[in-house]
């Protein structure tokens, strides 16, 4: 199989330290992976590409890059089924992070994001007599997290991370859940409550947009966003409300509830706190804004028909869940 | 033609001037839409923060009475295709359906598993055909440069969303761009996030990536931008202003619905459309229309 692979390259140490894209023409096997590509290339192209890998199975982590634009694993990716018109594939370093040289990014960032977040058991209740028995149920659930093989490939492709970087990041937080979902971790009933306040603060859980970049990028179906989520419950369950991000779950689900829909004209001023005056304030200019453009939602919020059916789910579903 | 149409909250609430657009142009291309009154919110994501199970069993409701109609789904909104189509997914599990039809039982409804949400786009592409779509543009938007700006939860994740089995979903926007007769303007912002769900978290952030993104489409030389997402427009227009006095500069991008770019190339007004109710000034773009040819 002829291919071009197109590698974003640079060495920020040389005199000419831009980026530049560089086509490499080669045949390849069918079921050649992208990996295979580039290490061809190293040994019989050119040898002054570089690149991390080690294992070549998905299992060290190393190879993360963005191919077409998604951060993934290079040796997970199947050549024959990225390729762009032309056959084209395009590959470039990981993003969020500084390059060092062509595919090879500064782990730092990344290290000590996960470091922040204190990655090692803290029980608080009294010791354990003998050792600890933890449920079936709740290490299977575990394993999907403990899945991670930290490559980066969800923190390359986080959307807030691209505009700031003090943001924990999809990679420590899915972490840090590892730690809170852990029954031996926390107080005797399990809750981590003093990790949670942690979390809870600026930079943290309540940060994320919800934007599935880490779900989509992760090769090893750590899916970091929900982790997130479920995070963000276990914080809201362990009395820690007193955030906008809090408030605005709580507002939106009671608007549904009472009336089947979204209430959009008091979900600001809830998710805010409605005594929170100079941030109201400050969303005043757009509120008249839009209310001189004619944009404003109706006054009125309407109820869906049949909404007494919403609210019986509301009721049924939350008992027996919790 | 006719669908189930779930409208959503945002195009009759924040982006009140998406509704009547959709309606519009579904009414001038022989769509029919039977509106879903009594269907609830998807819980955009938010809901199934605190309970899944819930979100999962309000769309289940939702997807029931499209079933019962035998009508497949249409939304005009990206979030409201994405969250329900993560739902659908989980719901292909019949053990799982088995437990929420549990909980619907009692207001007489049962989920087969059958029901197809789709969004506008996707129909145009899928199911109505953009050949079909042409003969009806009377009034190309020839040299309008638009960029595409999907939202996430119409991109990922790809198989929740079927990417697989519909590869024309990638990029169905740039299709649809060239089918109106603008020019796209690719740029590395479309299929990112706008920001939006942490405009009252972290406001900072938020605006950040409205500027970003904006700006950058802006500087590509675009002249408007395009979204089938009421989400995404409400934070790149009615927050550009802040966002680009965040950002120091100017940017002055408009931010098209995705429908109101087809209404305008079927010859519709900018009014009828609700072009006057943008935050960020549309007229500059209108006077790059070649008047409409008759029909
Ligand atoms: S996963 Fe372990 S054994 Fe495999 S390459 Fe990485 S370090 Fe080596
Ligand atoms: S979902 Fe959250 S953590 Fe994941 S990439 Fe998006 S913003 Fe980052
Ligand atoms: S969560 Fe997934 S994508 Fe992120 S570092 Fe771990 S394995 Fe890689
Ligand atoms: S997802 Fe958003 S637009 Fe869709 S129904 Fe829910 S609140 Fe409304
Ligand atoms: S080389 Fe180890 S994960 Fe790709």
């Amino acid at each position: 199989m002829n291919v071009t692979i197109r590698v974003r390259r640079q060495d920020p140490e040389s005199e000419s330290a831009a980026p530049f894209w560089q086509d490499y023409p080669l045949e390849i096997e069918d079921n050649a992976t992208v990996l295979d590509a580039l290490i061809k290339i190293r040994e019989d192209i050119d040898g002054t590409l570089s690149l991390r890998c080690s294992c070549r199975s998905s299992i060290c982590g190393s190879c993360a890059m963005r191919i077409n634009g998604q951060a993934g694993l290079a040796c997970k990716t199947q050549a024959a089924a990225s390729l762009k018109a032309g056959d084209i594939i395009e590959v470039e370093p990981a993003g969020n992070m500084p390059v060092i040289k062509d595919l090879v990014v500064n782990f730092d960032l990344f290290w000590n994001k996960i470091m922040e977040v204190e990655p090692y058991l803290q029980p608080q209740g009294p010791e354990p007599e003998q050792e600890y028995v933890v449920s079936n149920e709740s290490m299977l659930h575990l394993s999907g997290v403990t899945a991670c093989i930290m490559c980066g490939a969800c923190v390359s492709d986080c959307t807030v991370m691209e505009v700031d970087p003090s943001f924990l990041g999809p990679a420590a937080l899915a972490k840090a859940y590892r730690f809170t979902a852990d029954p031996r971790d926390g107080d005797d009933a399990g809750v981590s409550k003093e990790r949670l306040e942690q979390l809870n603060g600026p930079s943290g859980m309540w940060d994320c947009t919800r934007c599935l970049e880490c779900v989509q990028a992760c090769p090893k179906g750590v899916a970091p966003m929900e982790r997130i989520m479920a995070m963000r419950d276990q914080a809201i369950a362990a009395g820690l409300r007193n955030t906008n991000g809090a408030r605005h779950t709580e507002a939106f689900a009671e608007s549904v509830e009472q009336t089947g829909s979204l209430d959009e004209l008091t979900l600001v001023p809830k998710s805010l706190g409605m005594t929170n005056v100079s941030g109201l304030l400050s969303y005043a200019p757009v509120a008249i804004q839009a209310l001189t453009h004619g944009k404003m939602p109706p006054l009125i919020h309407k109820k869906i028909e049949g909404v007494e059916n919403v609210r019986r789910l509301f009721e049924k579903v939350d008992e027996t869940e919790r | 033609m006719r669908y189930a149409f779930f409208p959503g909250c945002v195009s009759r609430g924040g982006c009140p001037e998406l509704y009547p657009a959709a309606a519009l142009i579904c009414k001038r291309l022989g769509i029919d839409l039977w509106e879903m009154q009594g269907a609830s919110c998807t819980g955009a994501g938010v809901l199934q923060e605190k309970n899944q199970l819930l979100g999962d069993t309000l769309n289940a409701r939702t997807f029931a009475m499209a079933e019962y109609w035998d009508l497949p789904i249409m939304t005009i909104c990206s979030t409201c295709q994405g969250v329900m189509s993560q739902a659908n997914h989980r719901l292909r599990n019949p053990e799982y359906r088995a437990k929420v039809n549990g909980y619907l039982a009692e207001e007489g409804l049962e989920y087969k598993g059958n029901a197809r949400p789709k969004h506008l786009l996707w129909i145009l592409i899928e199911d109505y055909g953009l050949d079909k779509l042409a003969e009806l543009i009377t009034r190309p938007l020839h040299g309008v440069r638009l960029a595409p700006f999907y939202g996430c939860y119409l991109v990922r994740p790809t198989d929740a969303l079927e990417f697989a089995d519909n590869p024309e979903r990638q990029d169905s926007l740039e299709r649809l761009i060239e089918i109106l007769g603008a020019t796209v303007v690719d740029f590395s912002g479309k299929t990112r996030c706008c920001g939006f769900p942490i405009l009252t978290i972290n406001e900072r952030n938020s605006l950040a990536m409205v500027g970003k993104h904006t700006s950058e489409a802006k500087d590509l030389g675009a002249d408007a931008m395009i979204t089938p997402c009421p989400l995404c427009h409400l934070n790149l227009d009615s927050f550009q202003p802040k966002a680009a006095a965040q950002a120091g500069r100017e940017i002055g991008l408009p931010i098209l619905h995705m429908p109101q770019a087809i209404g305008l190339a079927m010859g519709i007004s900018p009014q009828e459309l609700g072009l006057r109710r943008h935050i960020v000034n549309t007229r500059p773009l209108m006077t790059q229309l070649t008047p409409a040819a008759a029909h």
